[in-house]
């Protein structure tokens, strides 16, 4: 990894004698649920965030809750660092290994326990791909809500570490509004069981401060979540608009009029175009932004919610509307949308999904200031969003065989997310933190709110084993940082000293 | 409107109490003074720090600081077409945006429109070490960072002041109609369940031990072709609302005509509320249920655990009982570590949620 340090100084502290932890794991996993050798290892070295690569020193595979526990409890003992890792599609390096530590990998925790169809819940082991629980629900009119882009491949137990959204999300909520309960083993090797299948449970909200939390809390080992019973009728209609400012106050609009879709995406004219070209999805080339609105419910609101939303959509300056005669042809709109990210991998050698999110009615000002980021870098980005919920995804293009090219899709990565900061909005909405922005941390938070998360992670691991060195920056991190980003002549932290 | 900010005054409460070793109590409208375990310590109250901050009804965002009433909030929200989902109980006909989130407490449409937790965007807070801090925000998505925002919502102030408070907010109903049927309390669940699949815009299900209360909101279309399929008998619009409020606010004669004890059981859907015996109330499709005349609080907890549901002692005392039903041994430690990390000094509102979770 060229321009970016990956792990700091403090983040490798650990004094890691393997050779013990080799033996005594040998006692307690199957020959192969444990890899020590190079070339197994290397097929761990990334996660869906493959322009960095680190090779862990140890994976461990186990196959039951007890393994997890004892696992957990000789890294412990030995001090070892340990990084969990589901389907690894994290985009934001969450799951990344750790240069002295242990991989432990999830991917056997893949059954799915039981669907409740009486009492709408399924409970799932963390491997479990999130698109295999609406699969098992489906047959009882059930589906799973949160649907992130990589809900094929992506597990449940990574969702619940990402608090992962995805284009339900504005109506359904996200992971941590689907989730009843985990169970989780703390890095003591203890097993509890947080939440429950009743609508809460005494104590404070320990459900919610684990979901997101990047696997630095403990290892979900179960998960109960919410099934929801599958709408009676969906609608999907298309609008194009012929700049995107229009785009953004039509979605306005439709919130202001109590309409609440349950997904809104939208596409700027790069976007239509390459995704145009992938799939032919009927997209209107010449708008220089598509919102894609579905709708659903019972046949009478979404009939109702139609009219409204074409009255709306039209009142906003929408130059077509099509609505998808059926279910194929809704597919076929969607399609696009979902397949933009390969698409715009048709037009250029590389690119790079930021993920901030901001207030909306700052969407024209943001999109404008990327494109004039991107254009001082001399690099171009292709804009898709979740416009219900303000969740940019710009896709920066670039050459990795360009010297320099990654170097400055990343600086622009950087400025996007400040960006986002600036106008009262976050670094990241749902690919999280990992290693990949933990720098704009910095920027989002000051030193006693850094301090303060410091704090919770140690209430839970006091000697930092789990996935160290990710999510949560150091001061010291922030103040490396500051050095580099002045804003305004004012050095940021002047409290510490300089490195 | 009032519109005053006091924040710094509160971080040198906070600062004083540290400095005397005098724990605080942290009070808005006292509303939900009853609630949780006693706690002492000299008041700080955030009644005069008010004001909606930011109200944006296109994003469905409000931002409120912690002493504004809920009922300004609501108002506010009326004006635009919008409404906090979750129904916030207005006890004693008050109540404060910082106290609702603090209590973490919903009203009658919680199952099908989500809990308070699930609308908090964003708090700021003053932690047990007198700094100012800000968590979340005021946008849907946002994972930077762990959740301190949702940690702090029902947490009843263990873990700092919070001073301002960022909702999702979303829009009011067009229709609505609150029909009353004949039917068994054991039945909710599965009615419930009926009506969801069928598509149903279902915002609440009572049953008062006599007849079962279904509310409908939604556009008009659903919400009168689940009244023509269901048939019943339709309440008065006023009357409607006001059954409605009377639960939310613990004004119903269930709550206001015994003296005894009163606990809130939460329960996994499809337990048959017969089991527990003494006088119900079952809300929420039989998930929440109100309970008088079970003193044993032992038994009673120990039946809810293992149909895998809690018990609350949620008004009242009774000698030697918390108000809430005990952790195991790991999330007690937690709770006792989260506590440290937050107020290492013990001085906001101490021993309220788990008094032996907090002993070093």
């Amino acid at each position: 990894m060229p321009a970016h340090e990956l792990f700091r100084q403090e983040d490798l502290r650990f004094e890691v004698d393997i050779d013990p932890l080799i033996e005594a794991l040998g006692d307690v996993l199957p020959p192969d649920g444990l890899i020590v050798h190079e070339a197994g290892r290397r097929a761990y070295e990334c996660d869906g965030l493959a322009a960095y690569k680190q090779l862990p020193r140890l994976v461990a595979i186990p196959e039951t809750i007890e393994q997890v526990q004892t696992i957990l409890r000789l890294c412990r003992d030995n001090g070892v660092p340990v990084v969990s890792r589901g389907a690894g599609t994290s985009l934001s390096g969450g799951s990344l290994p750790h240069p002295q530590g242990l991989l432990l990998a999830m991917g056997k925790f893949n059954r799915i326990r039981e669907i409740d169809r009486g009492r709408r819940l399924a409970r799932v082991e963390p491997g479990v791909r999130n698109l295999a629980i609406t699969e098992a629900a489906a047959p009882y009119g059930l589906y799973y809500a949160p649907d992130p882009s990589s809900q094929i491949a992506c597990s449940i137990g990574g969702n619940v570490g990402e608090n992962a959204g995805g284009v339900h999300c504005l109506k359904y909520g996200l992971t941590v509004h689907n989730v009843l309960a985990i169970t989780v083993v703390t890095i003591d090797g203890e097993l509890t069981t947080i939440g429950a299948e009743a609508p809460d449970s005494p104590g404070l909200d320990l459900l919610a401060l684990m979901h997101g939390s990047e696997g630095m809390l403990g290892v979900v080992v179960e998960v109960t979540v919410k099934l929801l019973p599958e709408p009676l009728t969906k609608q999907v209609l298309m609008a194009s608009f012929a700049d995107v400012e229009s785009g953004g106050h039509a979605v306005a609009g439709l919130i202001a009029r109590g309409i609440i879709p349950g997904g809104l995406e939208m596409m700027d004219g790069a976007a239509i175009q390459a995704a145009e070209d992938f799939v032919h999805a009927g997209y209107d080339t010449a708008a220089a932004a598509i919102l894609i609105c579905e709708l659903d419910g019972s046949e009478a609101e979404v009939a109702d919610q139609m009219a409204a939303v074409d009255e709306c959509l039209r009142e906003h300056g929408a130059t077509r509307i099509q609505v998808a005669a059926d279910a194929a042809e809704r597919a076929r709109f969607w399609a696009g949308r979902k397949a933009a990210f390969p698409a715009v991998g048709r037009i250029s050698p590389d690119y790079y999904c930021m993920d901030g999110t901001i207030p909306r009615r700052q969407l024209a000002y943001v999109l404008r200031r990327i494109s004039e980021i991107s254009q001082a870098e001399a690099l171009e980005t292709v804009n898709v969003f979740h416009a219900g919920d303000g969740n940019l995804h710009p896709l920066i293009l670039f050459d990795g065989n360009q010297p320099g090219q990654l170097a400055a899709a990343e600086r622009v990565g950087s400025e996007i997310l400040q960006l986002c900061v600036e106008v009262g909005g976050t670094v990241t909405g749902e690919h999280g933190v990992g290693l990949e922005k933990i720098n704009e941390m910095c920027v989002q938070f000051s030193n006693p709110e850094i301090e303060q998360f410091h704090r919770i992670k140690a209430a839970f691991d006091p000697d930092g084993l789990l996935n160290p060195g990710k999510a949560i920056p150091t001061l010291n991190r922030c103040a490396e940082f500051g050095r580099l980003h002045v804003h305004n002549g004012e050095l940021p932290h002047p409290e510490l000293e300089r490195l | 409107m009032i519109d005053a900010d006091q924040t710094a005054a509160f971080v040198e409460q906070v600062a004083a109490a540290i400095a005397d070793d005098q724990p605080l109590t942290i009070e808005g409208s006292a509303s939900k003074a009853f609630y949780g375990n006693p706690t002492q310590g000299r008041v700080v109250s955030t009644l005069d720090h008010r004001g909606i901050v930011n109200y944006e009804p296109t994003e469905l965002v409000l931002t409120a600081r912690a002493g504004t009433p809920i009922d300004e909030i609501e108002a506010a929200l009326a004006d635009k077409g919008q409404r906090l989902a979750f129904e916030p109980p207005h006890f004693n006909g008050g109540g404060s945006v910082g106290g609702m989130v603090a209590a973490g407490l919903s009203g009658p449409a919680r199952p099908y429109a989500g809990a308070v937790r699930d609308m908090v965007l964003g708090i700021r807070l003053i932690n047990g070490r007198a700094e100012t801090m800000r968590f979340g925000g005021e946008v849907m998505k946002n994972v930077a960072g762990y959740d301190v925002a949702r940690l702090n919502t029902g947490a009843l102030g263990t873990l700092g002041i919070i001073t301002e408070v960022s909702l999702k907010v979303l829009p009011a109903m067009p229709a609505t109609a609150t029909l009353r049927l004949a039917a068994a309390a054991g039945d909710c669940h599965r009615l419930s369940e009926q009506w969801l699949r069928a598509g149903r815009p279902l915002t609440g299900m009572l049953h008062d031990g006599d007849q079962l209360h279904v509310r409908f909101e939604g556009t008009a279309s659903a919400v009168e072709d689940a009244q023509a399929a269901l048939g019943g008998e339709v309440m008065e619009a006023s009357d409607a609302a006001a059954f409605w409020q009377s639960i939310r606010d613990h004004r119903h004669a269930f709550f206001t005509a015994d003296e005894r004890p009163l606990w809130r059981l939460a329960l996994p859907p499809g337990v048959d509320p017969a089991d527990f015996g003494g006088s119900v109330l079952v809300d929420w499709s039989g998930q929440q249920l109100w309970l008088r005349g079970r003193e044993d609080a032992d038994a009673l907890r120990a039946q809810a655990a293992a149909v895998g549901g809690s018990a609350t002692l949620f008004r009242g005392e009774l000698p030697g009982v918390a108000a809430f039903a005990p952790l195991d041994a790991v999330k007690e430690r937690l709770h006792r570590h989260i506590k440290q990390a937050f107020d290492p000094h013990g001085v906001l509102n101490p021993g309220r949620l788990y008094p032996q979770a907090e002993v070093s």
